[in-house]
C-alpha cells in the first residue's frame, strides 16, 4: 500500500508544484524514489512531529498542499492537538498519512500499534478519514484527498498487500464503498488492511454454504450512508472488521448510521476489544490472537447467524 | 448605544483624547490604548490575563505601528507580514490593536467573551478581520511560524513573520521543536519575540521551570539573540528593525517586561493573571491608566 502511495503522489507531485510532502523522519527505502525526483518539494522536520504538523499549517497558508508522512501513531495522536487547533480549525489543506495502521508493527509493541486512530481522527470536525483497503484503492483515494480541501487523514497498511480488487478503481467517488462479493445471507463491511482478511472470511463462509456480500470502505468520514442503507434492506446482519478499537471506530460509524435508519439490523464488530495489545507478535499472530482473521471471522458470523 | 455617562463605549474610552481621534500611529497613544482596552474588556466580561495583555501591550503597539506591513482595508493582502500571538491569552491585545489600527470598529471590543462573540478570550481568527492565527493551547505559534516563513523564503517572497511568545509558554517542548527547524531552514525572515515577564499561571518562571540561562538557550540553538527593555519603544523598535535586516539565521527579542504593568497594584502580582478587575480595583486602575494617558 505504502508504495502505491508514493507512486499516487509522484503521479500528482508532477502536476502541482505546490504539493510538498514533509516527513517526521521516516519512510527510508519508501520515499526514496519522491526526494530523489522531487527535492524541493521534500523536507524531513526530523523527529519533531508536533513541529512537523503546526509548519504544515503555516506552509498551507502560503498556498500548499502539504502532506504529513510518519508511522503508526505518530502523526496523528503525537500532535493531535496540532492537527484539531492548527490544520483543522484553521481548514488547513494538510494531509496527515499514517504508514502501519493496525498491527502492521506488532512485534515492535504497543506504542506501535495504531488501533485507536480512526477513531480519533474521526472524532474531529472538517477531518476526512480514508483508510483503504488494498493497493488499488490506495490509487483510487489518493488524487481524491489532495482534491478535497482541508484535512485528511489516510490511514495505510504495509508494504505487500496482495491487490484485491480485480481491476483498478476508476471513477471512485468519495465516500463510496465498493462490493467485492456478492452475497445474500449476511454483510461484512470492512476499513482498511484488514479487507484480506474479509475477503477470505467470505471464500470461507462460502464452504459453509453461507453466502456472505464482502463490502469495502475506504473512506470513514463521511460514511456511504447510502450503501449501508441499502445493505439494512437486504440483511439482518451486518458484519463489520476492523484493525482498530470497536469503540468510536469504524464499526461505531457504521452502528450509528444504522441505529438512525431504525431497521432493526443487528451490527456484529470485529476488532480489538476495549483493550491494549500486551503480546507481540507478528501482523496476522495479532489478528488471529485478536479474533479478527479470516477464520475468526467466519465462525463469528457463522455463530451470530446461529443465535 | 449609552455604554457610560451617556457615552458608548468607544467614546468612553477616547474620552480624554476628544475632540479628535487618538494618534493611533504613535506607539505611545496605542499601547496606552491597548492596556485600558485591556482593563475595560476584562471588566467587561470578568474575563483573566489583565497581567498578560499589560505586560505585551508596548510589544503589540510598536509592532502595530512601526513594524507590520499591514492594510486594514484588505487584511489578506498577500504581501501583507504575518503576526502569530502564540501566547494566546493576551488576545485582548491583539483585537485592541486591530481595532485601533481600523480592521473593525472599536465599538466591537465591548463583546469580548459574550454570548456569540467572536471576540473569544484566547484570540481567534474566525470572523476577526485581521487575526493571523488562532492560538490559546500555549507552544503551537512558533512552529505554524516556522511554516509561514519557509513557505515565504521557498517562493522568494519579502514579507516576514512575527510570533510574540511568552516566557512562560517556554516551559512547552513544542517551542523548542520549533527554535531547532527554524534554525536548521535558516529562517531569517521569521521573528520571534518573547514577552518576558517572569512569571507564569502560578508563580514566578524560575520558581516554576527554570528558563535560565534563556538568552544562551537562544543563541546555542542558532539564533539571533537581542535583550531589550519592553516597555521601552523606541528600544523595541530598533531592535524589530535590526532583526528584519539581519540574515542567515532567526532572531529573538527577548523583551523584558513587567506583568500588570501600567496599574501600581497588578505589576508582578501573580493574583493578576487569573482575577478579573472590579469594583474598587477596576475604578482604582483606570485612575491610574487615565493619569498615564499620553
Amino acid at each position: 500500500m505504502r508504495d502505491a502511495f508514493v507512486r499516487a503522489l509522484m503521479r500528482q507531485a508532477k502536476e502541482d508544484s505546490r504539493l510538498v510532502l514533509i516527513t517526521g523522519d521516516l519512510g527510508f527505502g519508501v520515499l526514496k524514489p519522491f526526494w530523489e525526483t522531487y527535492p524541493n518539494q521534500f523536507i524531513n522536520a526530523g523527529i519533531a512531529e508536533q513541529a512537523m504538523t503546526g509548519m504544515a499549517a503555516g506552509l498551507s497558508r502560503t498556498g500548499r498542499t502539504v502532506i504529513t508522512y510518519s508511522i503508526g501513531n505518530f502523526p496523528t495522536m503525537r500532535c493531535l492537538e496540532q492537527i484539531r487547533n492548527d490544520c483543522a480549525y484553521h481548514d488547513a489543506n494538510v494531509k496527515i498519512v499514517c504508514v502501519g495502521g493496525g498491527f502492521v508493527y506488532g512485534s515492535l509493541g504497543m506504542s506501535h500499534h495504531a488501533t485507536e486512530d480512526i477513531a480519533v481522527l474521526r472524532a474531529l470536525p472538517g477531518v476526512t478519514v480514508f483508510a483503504p483497503g488494498d493497493p488499488a484503492e490506495v490509487e483510487a483515494v489518493v488524487p481524491k484527498m489532495l482534491s478535497v480541501p482541508g484535512v485528511c487523514y489516510l490511514r495505510l497498511g504495509r508494504g505487500g498487500e496482495p491487490m484485491l480488487h480485480q481491476e483498478p478503481v476508476e471513477n471512485w467517488k468519495m465516500p463510496e464503498a465498493l462490493v467485492l462479493r456478492k452475497g445474500t445471507d449476511v454483510a461484512i463491511l470492512s476499513t482498511g488492511g484488514i479487507l484480506t482478511q474479509a475477503v477470505s472470511a467470505g471464500e470461507m463462509l462460502e464452504k459453509n454454504g453461507i453466502s456472505a456480500e464482502i463490502i469495502s470502505f475506504p473512506c470513514v468520514k463521511p460514511i456511504d450512508r447510502r450503501t449501508i442503507e441499502g445493505l439494512c434492506s437486504r440483511f439482518a446482519h451486518l458484519v463489520t472488521v476492523e484493525e482498530h478499537t470497536i469503540v468510536g471506530g469504524f464499526g461505531s460509524a457504521v452502528c450509528e448510521v444504522v441505529a438512525e435508519l431504525g431497521t432493526g439490523t443487528r451490527v456484529h464488530r470485529i476488532g480489538m476489544e476495549d483493550i491494549y495489545s500486551t503480546v507481540v507478535g507478528t501482523q496476522q499472530y495479532l489478528r488471529s490472537n485478536y479474533h479478527m482473521n479470516d477464520r475468526a471471522i467466519c465462525d463469528r458470523t457463522m455463530a451470530w447467524l446461529k443465535a | 448605544m449609552d455604554y457610560r455617562d451617556g457615552m458608548t463605549y468607544t467614546e468612553w474610552i477616547h474620552a480624554g483624547f476628544l475632540p479628535g481621534r487618538p494618534d493611533v500611529s504613535d506607539p505611545e497613544v496605542l499601547a496606552w490604548l491597548i492596556r485600558r482596552h485591556g482593563l475595560e474588556m476584562t471588566h467587561i466580561s470578568r474575563g483573566s490575563h489583565i497581567g498578560a495583555i499589560f505586560s505585551v501591550a508596548e510589544i503589540m503597539a510598536v509592532l502595530y505601528t512601526r513594524i507590520l506591513k499591514v492594510d486594514p482595508q484588505n487584511p489578506q493582502w498577500e504581501d501583507r507580514d504575518r503576526l502569530i500571538l502564540s501566547k494566546g491569552h493576551a488576545g485582548a491585545s491583539v483585537y485592541a490593536a486591530l481595532a485601533e489600527r481600523g480592521f473593525f470598529p472599536v465599538e466591537e471590543l465591548r463583546k469580548h467573551y459574550a454570548d456569540g462573540s467572536h471576540l473569544s478570550g484566547h484570540v481567534s481568527h474566525r470572523g476577526v478581520p485581521g487575526v493571523e492565527f488562532s492560538t490559546g493551547s500555549l507552544g503551537h505559534g512558533l512552529a505554524v511560524g516556522v511554516g509561514l516563513a519557509l513557505g515565504a523564503k521557498m517562493d522568494g517572497r519579502d514579507w516576514r513573520t512575527f510570533v510574540v511568545l511568552g516566557d512562560g509558554e517556554c516551559d512547552e517542548g513544542s517551542v523548542w521543536e520549533a527554535v531547532l527547524e527554524a534554525n536548521h531552514f535558516g529562517l531569517d525572515h521569521l521573528i520571534a519575540i518573547v514577552d518576558h515577564n517572569h512569571m507564569q499561571s502560578l508563580d514566578f518562571c524560575e520558581k516554576t521551570l527554570k528558563l535560565e540561562p534563556f538568552d544562551d538557550k537562544w543563541a546555542s540553538f542558532g539564533w539571533y539573540v537581542q535583550r531589550v527593555d519592553g516597555h521601552d519603544v523606541h528600544a523595541l523598535e530598533n531592535a524589530l528593525r535590526n532583526a528584519s535586516e539581519h540574515r542567515g539565521n532567526p532572531s529573538v527579542v527577548i523583551a523584558d517586561t513587567v506583568k500588570g504593568k501600567g496599574v501600581s497594584f497588578m505589576e508582578n502580582d501573580i493574583l493578576w493573571h487569573y482575577r478579573t478587575p472590579q469594583g474598587e480595583e477596576y475604578e482604582a486602575a483606570r485612575l491610574e491608566l487615565e493619569a498615564q494617558r499620553p
